[in-house]
């Protein structure tokens, strides 16, 4: 199984040439600040984003374009074979149904199962994930459950069609630490049960380094560095990636200044000529400012956009 | 070392407001409604109390666009100098409860505890009595004619306003720029007026405008029904009354006042729209 | 240098949660959410105190007290020796001068409608900080001192980043030239390179002008980086206190340990080796008696679920509130 792809945008270009592959089982996490085309990308995948932008390019999903499909197939494709899970679990559930209406409702939508059928498997899915007296709790509402709980049922909804690809957009980010960590813990395994793929969108560098088999750095709407996650974590070779792991506050004599990297994220209507991070870099030569970085391979498994990375050595200074 | 993406050209209130076909068509109706209000004599072709006994009950034609009444009055004339009744029945019918209605709103959504109980009961009252009864009940003590209708009219409507502001102010305490005034030691007068009362007014204001359009249409039922303005006055309900026995005749007599009261409650709506819209705080 | 500025006796703040019909019915007494129960700390002068834990644990609850937005319903906050309760203290806006509060969301806390200048000015005008025509001088400075430029006077706050809003909401604060910050989740709601920028500058503010701060905040590699000392709060009551290095570095209560060690390490061969606590936090709502961890607690016993532990001085590195803390370190 493999997703490719490559787009481009015009009007107010989100996202450009991004281009990534997920293999089953694979977990591909994809960091950036906001506004870096993160979620886009995600978005784009499933054609949410067909709605408010043009998406142009190829995903290429068993050997089948999504761009190019017609929404009606695209709806036999989602949350079947491709499943989303959201930030906030507060919102993305209707909070009128009871969270056993809303997993059977997914599995009719989705499966063959019979009416008895469906409600074992939603009983048997809220198990899987993790939530105490399932039966139970078919009958209760979203406002009854945690933030933890309540993502975990999304997780439950999401799966019940036993995707093959599961997108994640930040679906930890509104919950604590320690239930986080169930979290991921949950996700990851459910990936590795289900040979699953999953594309974990996030802002955190930790939740990559503890989560993810690869990355991919955006910034500005690219993919500036990606590879595996030990790799480009331990030796980062973009100057954005190096700046963005030296400004969170780890291994540093405490109460002294931290690393920021200077000057602010173009925004998107006004993007430079060249690399759009040329004007931040202090390791910027002149042809950056010329033209653009392609993302190029520069050893085995890991692309770097950039004319003039970072050596492995000043890489681990950092 | 800033961090901002500054968009870069921020249309202004005016340009924003003018590219809003509905707003620009209710801003024109109200303007030239109120031209009329104020300077009736320069747009009206004829006095509206001129008896023509030779021209009694004429429908429209070029002379009279509106046609003439029993008594060979013009109707367009008349019509006209009624704008200057209704819109002051849109204005002095509202402007009282608005005001008393936004502050106690204000007071009773910020300090909530007792007053505000206080102020659930009072608004139950008011809610389930039916309005229009209330305001001819007020109206039957007090005794018919224009001024006892706005205080009949005021003291029952304050309670719309203020039930709609302490909603609002209560929304607004959400957010933390009314603690950090706490915190910063300002004086609740001035956390109420000068913080909260801004953010929350907007929809008090939109409201104002259709209620004002709700105004001159119980205005003119009480013309309508002797209980508002009284003849020989022009007002838009006083003339349809006029009409009524002769409206398979002289339809002109209660139809054209009618389109008024149409055209100057859409005009209305239709502002209150278009503001609802421009005031809410941008970012 | 050991001088308390604020000294916390006791906390309590309680919530009544009102009764339902059936409450009344059946003659149930209404139900109660416990934020707080019986935190005490002390705020040293020119320091940093750190405060985490997870949603829900008090943290915010206990900030808000101290700026008088919720009054506790039981304990003290003594400012300068006197309870800031007190009926003739309460009227007194000295105090919100002197301690001032900056809030999480960068998008709720200003004005909208009031510009940078106009939002800078009442707070010089309220307190009385300058004459009427120091005003305009004075607002110059204060976004200097925050590094904003001039022309942020005459915008509205949506104009702005959050990241620069949270330094309007600082160059607020200090307007009023307090002694003690509350940092209230400061930079949560920012990227992480914004937050690094908005950290330096709280960082050199707080030794140019010698102020006191207590920074609230669940993100534990920045509380840990910005105090000087930490207080981890569960269920509204503090488990451990002490040394922000030795804390971090060597946490002594169960709880700090899960905590810390659930948090993702930048380091991809660290995985695996956080120890994972199970369960979620308890509802406030129906409190276990007994220590407030032992549902989720490893090394639970009979004594947990019966008495509340002391919050008591463990080998020097400050204090823990646990019945087994000897144990549980001795084997670690």
């Amino acid at each position: 199984m493999c997703t490719t792809f490559h787009r481009t945008g015009q009007a107010l270009p989100a996202l450009r040439d991004v281009s990534f592959s997920v293999s089953q089982g694979e977990v591909l996490g994809l960091v950036g600040e906001s506004g870096s085309g993160k979620s886009v990308t995600l978005r784009s995948i499933i054609g949410l984003a067909r709605r408010y932008g043009n998406v142009t390019g190829q995903v290429r999903w068993q050997g089948r374009d999504l761009v190019g499909m017609p929404d009606r197939a695209l709806r036999q494709i989602q949350g079947r074979e491709i499943a989303m899970i959201f930030q906030e679990p507060m919102t993305s559930l209707n909070p009128l149904l009871t969270v056993g209406l809303q997993l059977e409702e997914t599995l009719h939508a989705h499966t063959d199962l019979s009416k008895v059928a469906r409600r074992d498997r939603a009983i048997e899915m809220l198990n899987l994930v993790g939530i105490p007296s399932a039966k139970q709790r078919l009958k209760d509402y979203p406002h009854q459950f945690s933030g933890g709980m309540r993502q975990r049922v999304m997780i439950a909804i999401a799966l019940a069609a036993t995707p093959k690809l599961l997108l994640a957009d930040e679906p930890t980010t509104a919950l604590d630490v320690t239930i986080q960590a169930q979290i991921l813990d949950l996700i990851l395994q459910l990936a590795q049960d289900m040979d699953m793929g999953v594309v974990l969108v996030t802002h955190d560098l930790g939740v990559v380094a503890q989560t993810c088999d690869n990355v991919a750095v955006m910034y500005a709407g690219r993919i500036v560095e990606q590879g595996p996650v030990r790799g480009v974590l331990k030796h980062p070779r973009h100057p954005y990636t190096v700046g963005l792991m030296r400004s969170v506050p780890e291994n540093l004599p405490p109460r002294t200044s931290l690393y920021s990297v200077p000057g602010v994220p173009p925004s998107l209507d006004a993007l430079p000529r060249g690399c759009a991070f040329a004007p931040r870099c202090a390791a910027c030569v002149a042809s950056c400012e010329q033209d653009r970085p392609p993302l190029s391979l520069i050893t085995e498994g890991r692309q770097v956009a950039c004319f003039n990375p970072v050596t492995n050595e000043q890489g681990n200074a950092a | 070392m800033s961090d901002a993406i500054f968009t870069p050209t921020q249309p202004t209130f005016m340009q924003r407001a003018l590219r809003k076909p509905g707003f620009v068509a209710g801003l024109l109706i109200i303007g030239f409604s109120i031209m009329l209000a104020v300077f009736p004599g320069v747009f009206a072709p004829y006095d509206p109390n001129a008896i023509d006994y030779l021209a009694l009950r004429q429908p429209p034609s070029w002379a009279h666009p509106f046609g003439t009444d029993l008594l060979g009055r013009d109707s367009l004339s008349r019509v006209i100098w009624a704008y200057q009744v209704n819109m002051q029945m849109a204005v002095f019918g509202t402007v009282f409860a608005l005001v008393t209605g936004v502050i106690i709103g204000a007071l009773v959504g910020y300090y909530r505890g007792i007053a505000d109980l206080i102020f659930g009961r009072i608004v139950d009252a008011v809610i389930t009595f039916p309005f229009l009864v209330l305001v001819i009940a007020v109206v039957a003590v007090l005794g018919p004619g224009l001024v006892n209708m706005y205080i009949a009219i005021s003291v029952v409507y304050w309670v719309y306003y203020a039930r709609l502001m302490r909603g609002e102010v209560i929304a607004q305490m959400g957010n933390d720029y009314a603690a950090a005034g706490i915190v910063m030691g300002y004086s609740d007068r001035r956390i109420i007026f000068r913080h909260l009362l801004p953010n929350a007014i907007t929809p008090v204001i939109v409201y104002w405008m259709t209620d004002m359009a709700l105004v001159i249409l119980l205005g003119s039922s009480l013309g309508y029904l002797g209980l508002g303005a009284q003849p020989p006055q022009s007002e838009w309900g006083v003339l349809i009354a006029e009409g009524r026995n002769f409206i398979s005749t002289a339809w002109w007599l209660s139809l054209m006042p009618g389109i008024a009261i149409v055209v100057t409650g859409l005009g209305f709506s239709l502002l209150g729209d278009g503001l609802a819209d421009l005031l809410r705080p941008r970012g | 240098m050991k001088s308390a500025v604020l000294q916390i006796q006791d906390l309590h703040l309680r919530f009544p949660m009102g009764r339902s019909m059936a409450d009344v019915v059946t003659g149930r007494p209404g139900r109660v959410v416990s934020a707080l129960n019986g935190v005490s700390l002390d705020l040293y002068r020119g320091e940093t105190l750190g405060i985490v834990g997870e949603s829900g644990c008090g943290k915010s609850t206990l900030a808000r007290c101290i700026v008088r937005l919720y009054k506790p319903s039981e304990g003290e906050v003594r400012f300068d020796g006197k309870d800031i309760f007190d009926a003739a203290q309460r009227t007194d806006r000295s105090y919100n001068r002197r301690v001032q509060m900056m809030f999480q969301d960068p998008y709720s806390s200003l004005n909208p409608r009031m510009t940078t200048g106009q939002i800078l000015a009442e707070a010089l005008r309220v307190h009385d900080m300058r004459p009427e025509d120091g005003i305009l001088a004075r607002v110059a400075e204060l976004l200097d001192l925050v590094r904003l430029p001039q022309d942020a006077q005459h915008k509205l706050p949506h104009e702005f980043s959050g990241g620069q809003r949270q330094r309007i909401a600082i160059a607020r604060a200090l307007a009023v030239e307090p002694e003690v910050l509350i940092a209230d989740e400061l930079v949560s709601a920012l990227d992480v390179s914004v937050q690094a920028q908005v950290v330096n500058l709280l960082l050199e503010l707080q030794s140019d002008l010698g102020l006191t701060i207590l920074f609230v905040a669940h993100d534990l590699r920045l509380v840990r980086h910005v105090s000087n000392r930490v207080a981890v709060i569960y269920l509204g009551r503090i488990v451990e206190i002490g040394d922000s290095e030795t804390l971090f570095s060597n946490p002594a209560h169960p709880y700090s340990q899960a905590l810390l060690s659930a948090a993702p390490s930048l380091d991809p061969d660290d995985r695996g080796k956080a120890t994972k606590l199970e369960g979620e936090l308890p509802s406030p709502l129906n409190m276990p008696p007994g220590c407030p961890f032992h549902a989720r607690c490893r090394h639970a016993s009979e004594i947990c679920k019966q008495q509340v532990p002391a919050l008591l001085p463990f080998e020097g590195r400050g204090e823990v509130a646990c019945h087994h803390v000897e144990e549980i370190n001795a084997h670690a």
